[in-house]
């Protein structure tokens, strides 16, 4: 179980537990600092509050591998090499996660340079979901993608959820956050996090 | 050992030269004559000026104020460090972290050359510790300052890179190495550039000033390679400092990425 106490960056704030196998969704308007609250949880930024898992501060552990149980995914992730592949440490392992995400497995060799938004957003899931984190933090992870795509990222992070890794799950698209989260949060402009009835 | 010497009479006619290029830019409008006159005068002061200092100190020999000499031409390497950096290191480190590094690398490698290569009596005798630590420091401030430009400006463009490894567990070395190779590639690129075309492209100053001075060219050339061994090693060690440090300083110890730390960028 994630456990986060008076969580404070600039002017956001927030307090919350994540069951396992549980997704929050979160909405708000842009600009109000969802980004923000989940980089923070992932201990990307500084930051002031509590935030445990299963009761373990993530300061009593060094932070990369606090950040490979409680993974940040961004929504244009980053890429530091030349080829897909070389971002996975076992390319052939992603292979099936990848067709799962409607790529080819031939895609490991194509430059980074050639890839389309929405070819991106998939492959860096890809890349995340293969840490086998204990919690997801996703930012807009389908907002790229077309409807088609969207299922196939849905069902793979529900059969994620289903072998208990917990997913707060931000998202501008109101049905998607009705379809996937199990609760419902929503950021006012003030920084502040209420939970609405799903 | 004769060198034919120069009265400062004989400067007038070269100096002539320097006007002829303000004739030109005024006839051709480059409007360049201001700081061409401007520079002219700087370089005739700065260079008289050095003439006389030097002049004394080699005739003092005093470890005070050869240190004094020393230090004061580390704190221009550095300030030149920081004008040369399009973002800056926060507050005391825009400064410090080049004049350490510069520190460090140019006077370590100076003081080797001084005590196991040349053996000058005393040691630190003057006319051998400031010219060498001049031509060193030159090198290693444009090193350490590429390096350290490279760095801040890679960390801004890849931070979503950067921020991806770090997101997927990666340290902050990790996450920051192909930066701090890149940086480290362009801090030792002069140097190695340098080397390679000394000789064909051009011939170095100091070897051209000794053969003027009379020596003969094959001892010339000794000393200069001893100069370019000095650089290359002066250069590696700074820039190594600089850009590790630059990155440490750049992250903090839960490996996150501080681009708050730099400065904003500046005009020009």
């Amino acid at each position: 179980m994630l456990t986060v106490i008076a969580l404070t960056r600039l002017h956001i704030s927030a307090s919350f537990e994540l069951k396992d196998g549980e997704c929050i969704a979160l909405q708000g308007p842009s600009g109000v600092g969802k980004s923000l609250l989940l980089r923070s949880i992932a201990d990307l930024d500084p930051n002031e509050g509590t935030v445990k898992l299963d009761g373990m501060l993530r300061e009593a552990m060094p932070a990369p591998l606090w950040r490979k149980q409680v993974t940040y995914l961004a929504t244009e992730p980053g890429w530091w090499a030349d080829t897909v592949e070389e971002h996975f440490s076992r390319w052939d392992y992603a292979i099936p996660l990848v067709g799962r995400l409607g790529l080819p497995p031939s895609c490991g060799t194509w430059p980074i340079q050639r890839l389309s938004t929405g070819e991106r957003q998939r492959l860096g899931l890809a890349r995340a979901l293969m840490l086998r984190s204990r919690v997801l933090l996703l930012d807009e992870p389908t907002s790229a993608l077309d409807s088609n795509s969207t299922a196939n990222v849905e069902s793979v992070i529900a059969e994620c959820m289903s072998n208990g890794t917990s997913v707060v799950w931000s998202t501008h698209d109101s049905a998607q956050a009705h379809r996937v989260g199990s609760r419902l949060f929503v950021m006012s402009s003030g920084g502040r996090i209420e939970e609405h009835q799903p | 050992m004769t060198y034919i010497q120069l009265a400062y009479g004989d400067l007038v006619l070269p100096a002539l030269l320097v006007v002829m290029d303000s004739a030109l830019s005024l006839a051709l409008q480059l409007k360049l004559e201001r700081q061409l006159a401007i520079a002219t005068v700087r370089m005739v002061v700065q260079l008289v000026l050095v003439g006389y200092v030097l002049t004394f100190l080699f005739a003092v020999v005093s470890p005070f104020w050869t240190a004094l000499a020393a230090f004061i031409m580390v704190l221009f390497a550095s300030r030149e460090i920081v004008v040369r950096q399009k973002r800056r290191l926060p507050g005391f480190w825009s400064y410090g972290l080049g004049a350490a590094c510069t520190l460090l690398a140019a006077g370590t490698v100076t003081i080797f050359s001084l005590l196991t290569q040349l053996h000058p009596e005393p040691w630190y005798h003057p006319r051998y510790a400031l010219p060498l630590l001049g031509m060193i420091l030159g090198n290693t401030m444009t090193g350490i300052s590429l390096g350290l430009d490279v760095l801040t400006n890679g960390l801004m463009r890849e931070r979503a890179a950067v921020e991806a490894c770090l997101a997927l567990g990666g340290t902050r070395y990790q996450a920051l190495l192909p930066v701090l190779r890149d940086a480290l590639r362009n801090g030792f690129m002069p140097t190695i550039n340098g080397m390679a075309a000394v000789g064909l492209v051009s011939l170095p100053g100091m070897m051209t000033g000794q053969i003027l001075a009379g020596v003969e060219p094959i001892d010339a050339v000794k000393y200069q390679l001893l100069i370019m061994f000095l650089i290359a090693g002066g250069t590696g060690l700074g820039t190594l400092a600089a850009v590790m440090v630059g990155g440490r300083l750049l992250t903090d110890n839960r490996h996150r990425l501080r681009l708050d730390r730099i400065g904003a960028e500046r005009a020009g």
